[in-house]
């Protein structure tokens, strides 16, 4: 695909600087992409692609830098005024009005009209030109969206921006709930959209289909460029080497544990938002990964374990005990804990106090007839506090005004009080500080050490080599593998959980 | 295949209407019932008592539908029926009292899509607030009492026998049936209705695609109040006196109108048919049961049932859809 390499440039950006706080999110960042050119940018969870495609899209401001568009100085105060210079986002969730139609949807806030009312027989022609030219003609005007599949209100979301006459298109993460077909079909509307001079800025964790759509890559790590260059000059392995990078190893501290027997069996497990059934043994004293990207199956296998998913099929079996339909309160009457990537949402009672938060799974030892005693619960409070380091007021200091690293020991102080055996970590360590991390990881390497099995979700590679024993990778739905941890390394863990192939 | 698509367009445009006419059906085949429910004087009273209510639920629709809610409307009717009795007792010509009423309950639904929209505060809240300080105002401004206005043709608005008998139904009905009319087309056919229905499905998408959403609602709230304060004014007509303590409640009869007949209370849908008759099923099953001589509670509970029922086969209807 040389011949778009001639082009004129479409949109370029220049020494782009974004903090959030004290964080940088993008440091001096280039980026330039020419007419009729897929690009597709690319990085690691946290890289900087969310914020810099925000920048582009005018839905946030950089700190410094400086953007043009065909020549001209754009610099967009809101998305608005992006989609008016002809910049358009498809975003992972879309963005479109459910009970409205295809139409209605379509010409929502561009609506032809005379003295207010609507008139719609031309721009009816128009639309469903447009939908022809994107090969789906099938999708009927007056559907309520959503009534479609994810595939088609892609298409429909498709169809506004080109309506709308944009120039540069930016696709976050597109084929990620498509299946194979649909992703053959959007590729080729991305093919004719190119060929029609847009320009697209392609964002996914999908590296095969990358290769396959985008004429060039841009890879960011941690906010700064790191690699730029024609897809056709590069390996994947070359891309993979420059999203990792180098890493430290020595983050993580290890205890010596020994593993026992099988503990936690699952026996084609599936639950209702599990695409394929999972196999998978925890013995005593291990610590398992899960790795892959989000939604490949890994929190979707620990809520069907836990029973926060509804299961469908197979067996769970808890140390000897077989569980058929696995239910909150039975798993954790059998030994289990789960701990929720969503710390806020689901894992914490935010505004509730760290003793009311770290003693709420097991009241048991508190309650006299029918009575819980504030006391003793303020007193096992206070001595995990102090076991995890959380840095409090109280035990009667809300959750809500601690600290994410801080929050997050207080919901593994939940799983310690309750003293499950089998504890089901979602991403523990997402978002929080470093010394947080760290004390998390000798937690879990103390807990093996006792003889308790974890299943550890994370989406950061390293520390699941660091801390695991076996590292199991899901890619769409599927576990591919599961390993020794020495038998990993970064790379291939990325390229299972982008390719899904061991 | 066409035949069967056919027969389900006809059965989905008469969908709405099913809920009515099974109601008018049964209590026609009641033998103590029948002779009187279905005579045309006994419907002319129906279709005047439904007015305040239907003039309510125009409103209300617009802001279920933008996904908002007014529990102000009652005391917004209370208010503007206080008014226009004040302003006609203090001398003023009838039509600039009605006027008065009119626009009292615009302004206070100006106020409720304000605040809504400059606060940031859910609908919820503040009309709950504006429930109470509306209330309040009627009560003070009438001095507790109820307010005397010499009759004059304003309480011809709601007679049951219009005065030139060739207009059949009383006036108020008429305005009932126009402005239901209006609504409907404005709902359908203009910009600013696909944009009601755009904010209350995905107002984060509306906002991006350059809707003005905070003007649309003010709009929305504003409208819906000058539908309660015709409300009032026709509220005025039936009483021939300014009463503030009228209409207590009143809000969750228009709210349940509205829900019967679609509309869902988070957003995006709704319809003005729909509301109206879901204000019907409500009025002819109260006439019914007075007719048969049930007390009151058992009204009560048959309405409680209806709402419950009504919403669900909504529901199923939907599930089976999507």
């Amino acid at each position: 695909m040389t011949s778009s390499n001639s082009n004129p440039v479409a949109l370029e950006m220049r020494r782009i600087t974004k903090n959030f706080g004290a964080t940088c999110a993008l440091a001096d960042v280039d980026f330039a992409i020419r007419k009729g050119e897929v690009q597709a940018l690319l990085g690691e969870n946290g890289a900087g692609k969310s914020t810099l495609v925000k920048i582009i899209s005018g839905a946030l401001k950089p700190d410094r830098g400086v953007m043009s568009l065909d020549g001209r100085p754009y610099h967009p105060s809101d998305p608005l005024e992006g989609r008016r210079r002809g910049v358009s986002m498809i975003y992972q969730e879309l963005n479109l009005a459910p009970h409205l139609t295809v139409e209605e949807n379509i010409m929502l806030g561009r609506e032809v009209h005379r003295g207010g009312f609507l008139r719609c027989k031309d721009i009816r022609k128009k639309i469903k030109e447009t939908l022809e030219f994107l090969r789906h003609p099938e999708i009927g005007l007056d559907l309520p969206v959503r009534q479609l599949s994810v595939g088609a209100r892609q298409i429909v979301e498709i169809s506004r921006a080109i309506m709308d006459k944009a120039q540069i298109l930016v696709m976050d993460e597109p084929t990620s709930s498509l299946a194979k077909e649909d992703t053959e079909r959007l590729f080729q509307v991305i093919r004719k959209l190119k060929a029609e001079g847009v320009s697209i800025i392609y964002i996914s964790h999908f590296l095969e289909e990358v290769q396959d759509v985008a004429d060039a890559y841009a890879v960011l790590r941690d906010g700064k460029n790191v690699g730029a260059g024609p897809m056709a000059a590069a390996t994947l392995e070359e891309i993979i080497q420059l999203m990792v990078g180098k890493k430290m190893t020595d983050l993580f501290p290890r205890l010596g544990h020994q593993q026992g027997s099988v503990l936690l069996s699952l026996k084609n497990l599936k639950g209702l938002r599990m695409s394929e059934p999972v196999s998978l043994d925890l013995h005593r004293g291990e610590i398992v990964g899960l790795a892959g990207l989000i939604g490949a199956g890994r929190t979707e296998t620990l809520r069907a374990i836990f029973g926060l998913d509804a299961v469908e099929d197979g067996l769970i079996d808890v140390d000897g005990v077989k569980i058929l339909k696995s239910r909150p309160w039975l798993m954790i009457d059998n030994g289990l804990g789960l701990m929720s990537e969503d710390r806020q949402g689901e894992g914490l009672a935010l505004p509730r106090s760290l003793l009311d938060n770290i003693t709420l799974s097991r009241f048991s030892p508190y309650k006299k007839f029918c009575f819980l005693s504030v006391k003793k619960r303020a007193q096992a409070a206070r001595e995990w506090m102090q076991a995890l380091k959380i840095k409090a007021q109280g035990p009667h200091q809300p959750v809500l005004s601690l600290s994410g690293g801080n929050q997050q020991k207080t919901a593994l102080a939940r799983l310690l009080h309750q003293d499950a055996d089998v504890l089901l970590l979602d991403e523990p360590t997402r978002g929080i500080d470093v010394m947080s991390k760290s004390q998390i990881y000798e937690w879990m390497g103390r807990l093996a050490a006792e003889g308790k099995g974890i299943l550890f979700v994370s989406s950061y590679f390293p520390e699941l080599l660091g801390v695991c024993d076996r590292i199991a990778v899901f890619y769409r739905g599927r576990l591919v593998e599961v390993r020794p941890a020495g038998d990993w390394r970064d790379e291939s863990l990325m390229a299972a959980s982008t390719t899904g192939r061991a | 295949m066409k035949k069967k698509t056919k027969l389900q367009a006809l059965f989905n445009l008469l969908a709405p209407f099913l809920g009515l006419i099974l109601v008018l059906v049964i209590f026609s085949m009641i033998p103590d019932v029948q002779s009187r429910f279905l005579r045309i004087a006994n419907l002319k009273s129906v279709a005047t008592q439904s007015v305040i209510v239907a003039l309510g639920a125009l409103g209300m629709t617009l802001i279920i539908i933008s996904g908002g809610i007014d529990l102000s409307a009652a005391s917004n009717i209370a208010l503007s029926s206080v008014i226009a009795a004040y302003a006609i007792n203090a001398g003023l010509p009838p039509l600039l009292g009605i006027l008065l009423g009119v626009l009292t309950g615009g302004l206070v639904g100006f106020t409720n899509g304000a605040l809504i929209t400059e606060l940031r505060l859910v609908p919820f809240i503040i009309t709950l607030g504006m429930m109470g300080i509306a209330r309040g105002l009627a009560k003070w401004i009438a001095n507790n009492q109820k307010i005397d206005a010499p009759l004059s043709w304003v309480n011809e608005l709601m007679a049951k026998s219009p005065r030139p008998s060739w207009l059949l139904l009383a006036p108020g009905v008429w305005l009932m049936i126009i402005f239901a009319v209006a609504m409907a087309v404005l709902l359908r056919y203009t910009v600013f209705g696909r944009h009601v229905f755009a904010i209350g499905s995905n107002e984060a998408t509306a906002r991006l695609c350059g809707v003005r959403t905070k003007r649309a609602k003010i709009v929305i709230y504003t409208l819906a109040g000058l539908f309660c304060g015709l409300s009032g004014v026709m509220e005025f007509s039936r009483l021939t006196v300014g009463d503030p303590t009228v209409a207590v409640g009143l809000e969750l009869d228009i709210i349940a109108a509205v829900v019967i007949g679609g509309g869902s209370l988070s957003g995006g849908e709704g319809s003005i048919l729909g509301s109206m008759i879901g204000v019907f099923i409500m009025a002819f099953l109260r006439n019914g049961c007075t007719m048969m001589g049930w007390p009151n509670y058992i009204q009560e509970i048959i309405i409680g049932v209806i709402i419950v029922a009504a919403v669900s086969l909504d529901q199923i209807r939907h599930r089976r859809n999507a």
